[in-house]
């Protein structure tokens, strides 16, 4: 079963072209970094969410590798630069091949 | 009868002292990386590239209280154009178990050279940011962050 829960994505509604837009992006992931123990000491296996990759408009805009010193439900601010409206897609993909996908409309104006 | 400072005794004492530490060095190690394990990943990253201070700003709190979730926005002085942008920012952490924190990719169709992110901050230590310029010059920060919970912890 997929680790991952929601998708949380929060763009600024007043892009303008030619002009940095503000994107935030958060998913739900215990990104468990391998280092902790369980209540009778066994190591609890890792399990990471180590790629995440927006693309506008079908272009990639930002991709991060991660590492288990990334916090639970992992989080990126970011920005990008609008020059039309179109879809932003962030794909994330754990480190046993499981994936969530997220698309936003992001409406530029002029 | 033995005298208790003869140099036999002296010489146990001292080997069980010697192999206590060995066994506390061998238990917190893989716990905590070294700043020779961070200088190896940042080796591994960039080879013998030189890393120059300055360009790049490292805003964490001066004192976390929980080190499972410390705020990191990270910013470099490049004006992102085709010609001239920021091309990486790597985050890593000085000791942490493993010291690579996050590797983000960018480019000019970002327009604005400003990251934000969570990490987990195992101990009060360095955290450094290293950013890869278009001209392939590498820039760095660090900051002291204090953690009163640790995050990683078991």
């Amino acid at each position: 079963m997929s680790a991952f829960g929601k998708a949380w994505v929060r763009v600024a509604d007043n892009a303008r072209r030619g002009k940095p837009v503000e994107i935030r992006a958060m998913i739900i992931h215990p990104q468990e970094s391998g280092f902790r123990l369980d209540n009778v000491g066994q190591p609890i296996p890792r399990h990471i969410v180590d790629t995440f990759i927006c693309t506008y408009g079908g272009k990639q805009v930002f991709r991060a590798k991660l590492h288990p010193a990334m916090s639970t439900n992992p989080y990126f601010v970011f920005y990008v630069m609008a020059n039309g409206s179109d879809d932003l897609v962030f794909t994330w993909t754990d480190d046993r091949g499981e994936q969530a996908a997220h698309t936003v409309r992001l409406e530029v104006s002029d | 009868m033995a005298d208790p400072a003869s140099p036999v005794e002296i010489g146990r004492r001292r080997m069980l002292c010697t192999l206590a530490d060995g066994a506390c060095v061998l238990l917190v190690r893989p716990a905590q990386a070294t700043p020779e394990d961070l200088a190896a990943a940042i080796r591994e990253l960039f080879g013998e590239r030189p890393i120059r201070p300055g360009r790049v700003h490292l805003e964490v709190p001066r004192l976390a209280e929980n080190g499972n979730i410390v705020p990191v926005t990270v910013t470099v002085e490049s004006p992102m154009t085709e010609q001239d942008y920021v091309k990486s920012i790597h985050l890593f952490a000085e000791s942490n178990p493993q010291p690579r924190i996050v590797d983000v990719e960018l480019g000019p169709y970002n327009g604005q050279p400003r990251i934000s992110t969570r990490v987990r901050v195992a101990v009060s230590q360095h955290l450094r940011a290293v950013a890869v310029m278009s001209d392939g010059s590498l820039w760095s920060a660090a900051v002291e962050v204090e953690v009163t919970v640790g995050g990683c912890a078991p």
